[in-house]
């Protein structure tokens, strides 16, 4: 018997529920694995399928929705060696898991809490209610790994968003393998978007596409580049979530800031007739 | 690759007067390689088109759409609409070319006329009881007088796939003859549904017939059957017209319609034209695009090449 080769993984982009190298045919070496190197257009074909899954998870019931987190949290529990092996403490991936469960739980309380009834001087029924933005592309910080990866995506898809992320350049494999724990977690294709390679290739072109909503530059370390992004996110009146400064707490309580952030009001007038 | 040979054939202008001799002539086209037309369309779309080249791709592709809406629910409104995108496709742009017509039912032509006049947009109308084509002769033939009555310059028209199909090409020749004669002056495409004629030898054959009968145009598709037009069916196409004109030195343009939703596909069709019959086929006067969604796709590109970000279709009119 000839002694078993090992079969090496390829850490391939996440997009649009499939696992296809960069267009570009580039990698580079993070933990000794090849990771895919996205290009700009590998950006923009993110875009697209995320703005494809749009009308269906913003169109799900906020149940719906909350079952599918909360069935993505039970996965992650379930591939928790999977991420120790890659270096990730198991008290992070615990506390990763939490936190998703922590945001599927809001799915159908945040219209509660952050819409209702308005009271006007008039026979109308005033109702406001949050709806999702749109397409979020989010820059992921470079640490923790999957905690602080968890806590930016979860957020953003939880109100019916759906995003595109760039992952640290530093610590993709993390990101890689949350892609593989969405993609058997009945998430639609197309809801979360990870790209992974240089942040100056994708983020710009992300910040100024215009078919994008909003974009969270959480895990932008340099501030010119975090004021280059936000010029270029006006040119479409993008929402701007900016970078955290290098000691926040990701263990923290969240609040609620970053699903808020991520929201349209609709606010509603109805007569109120005899 | 087989090419057509008819070097032998003098005077086929009088195929047309018996059904022996059509068959004859259409069953003696040589067979087509479907493995080779399949291999070299798709090593067409291979061609890496970029920067000034793309633009000006894009620029010619948006001039030989024929910006299409054939649905049951058309009204007025909707395509006087259409037909002012047509005329300023990106209003945002003045230096946007306006596309090579408008195509609409006959009943709608009036309506696209009041706008379209004199804008040198052309204004094509589908007849002969489109999308089947299977209705009594008169009536298609009253089908086309009515859109040329009321302004249309081109006539889309469907063959008759159930004779075609059936081997009676006489009557599918006849057809086309006598609607080319109520047609008058308006251009007259002829649609061959290649979707539903099964192999590329029909497609051949329906092609020879449609260019000997006199279309000034031959077209895939109505885009109402689930295959519309694809890279090796227009290959095939494409190598009849070129064929065709060296025969008898009459020139007949192609018209793929339906299923052509990207810039990319349509930068892919451009190759093929250029690459196998040539740059005089590159003028929306000898090929054109029957398409609705496509136009949107090929502005958003526009912009992205003028403008260095990618566009969205939230800044384009939905139609």
């Amino acid at each position: 018997m000839s002694e078993r080769v090992a079969v090496r993984k390829t850490y391939k982009l996440f997009v649009g529920g499939k696992f296809p190298r960069s267009e570009s045919g580039r990698s580079y070496l993070v933990q000794d694995s090849n990771v895919s190197l996205a290009s700009r257009k590998d950006a923009r074909d993110a875009v697209v399928a995320a703005r494809a899954a749009v009308k269906g998870w913003a169109g799900a019931t906020a149940y719906n929705r909350g079952q599918i987190l909360y069935r993505v949290a039970e996965m992650l529990e379930g591939r928790r060696e999977q991420f120790v092996a890659l270096g990730v403490p198991g008290d992070e991936v615990d506390a990763a898991t939490d936190r998703w469960v922590w945001y599927a739980g809001w799915s159908d309380k945040l219209p509660q809490v952050y819409g209702g009834a308005n009271p006007v001087a008039g026979p109308y029924f005033n109702l406001s209610a949050p709806e999702p933005t749109g397409v979020v592309a989010v820059v992921a910080p470079e640490a923790p790994a999957l905690l602080g990866l968890v806590s930016v995506i979860a957020p953003a898809i939880v109100t019916g968003n759906t995003v595109v992320v760039a992952a640290s350049p530093a610590a993709p494999l993390a990101a890689v393998t949350l892609a593989e724990v969405l993609a058997t977690s009945d998430l639609p294709g197309g809801v979360v978007n990870i790209l992974t390679g240089r942040l100056s290739e994708t983020v710009p072109t992300l910040a100024a596409h215009m078919d994008v909503n909003a974009v969270d530059l959480t895990g932008v370390t340099d501030p010119e580049l975090a004021a280059d992004l936000e010029v270029k996110a006006a040119e479409n009146l993008k929402r701007v979530l900016r970078p955290v400064p290098p000691d926040h707490d990701w263990s923290a309580d969240p609040g609620l800031r970053r699903m808020t952030a991520l929201l349209e009001t609709k606010t509603v007038w109805h007569p109120k007739g005899v | 690759m087989t090419a057509t040979t008819t070097s032998a054939r003098s005077d086929l202008s009088e195929l047309g007067r018996s059904e022996t001799a059509l068959r004859t002539f259409l069953h003696g086209l040589p067979g087509v390689d479907q493995v080779g037309a399949e291999q070299r369309a798709a090593q067409l779309g291979t061609r890496s088109i970029k920067t000034s080249a793309k633009a000006q791709a894009i620029d010619l592709a948006i001039r030989m759409v024929d910006l299409t809406t054939l649905e049951g629910a058309d009204t007025p409104g909707k395509v006087r609409a259409l037909a002012a995108k047509a005329l300023r496709p990106d209003p945002a742009d003045p230096s946007c070319p306006h596309v090579g017509a408008v195509c609409v039912y006959p009943l709608m032509v009036p309506h696209v006329a009041e706008v379209l006049r004199g804008s040198g947009v052309h204004l094509a109308s589908v007849a002969t009881s489109f999308p089947a084509g299977q209705a009594p002769l008169e009536i298609k033939l009253a089908d086309v007088r009515a859109a040329v009555a009321a302004g249309a310059d081109e006539i889309d028209m469907v063959i008759n796939r159930g004779a075609f199909l059936a081997g009676r090409y006489s009557e599918v020749y006849d057809e086309i003859v006598a609607t080319k004669e109520a047609s008058g002056d308006a251009h007259l495409k002829v649609i061959l549904e290649t979707g539903e004629l099964a192999t590329y030898d029909n497609v051949r054959r329906a092609s020879w017939l449609a260019m000997l009968a006199g279309g000034d145009f031959i077209k895939t598709s109505t885009g109402k059957v689930p295959v519309a037009a694809t890279l090796p069916v227009t290959l095939v196409m494409l190598e009849a017209v070129r064929d065709f004109r060296a025969a008898t030195g009459r020139q007949v343009g192609v018209k793929p319609a339906g299923g052509i939703k990207t810039t990319k596909d349509a930068i892919k069709y451009l190759v093929m034209v250029n690459e196998t019959v040539g740059p005089d086929w590159l003028d929306p006067d000898w090929f054109r695009f029957g398409a609705s969604s496509l136009l949107n796709d090929l502005l958003m590109q526009r912009t992205k090449l003028t403008t260095g970000v990618y566009a969205g279709p939230d800044y384009f009119t939905l139609d």
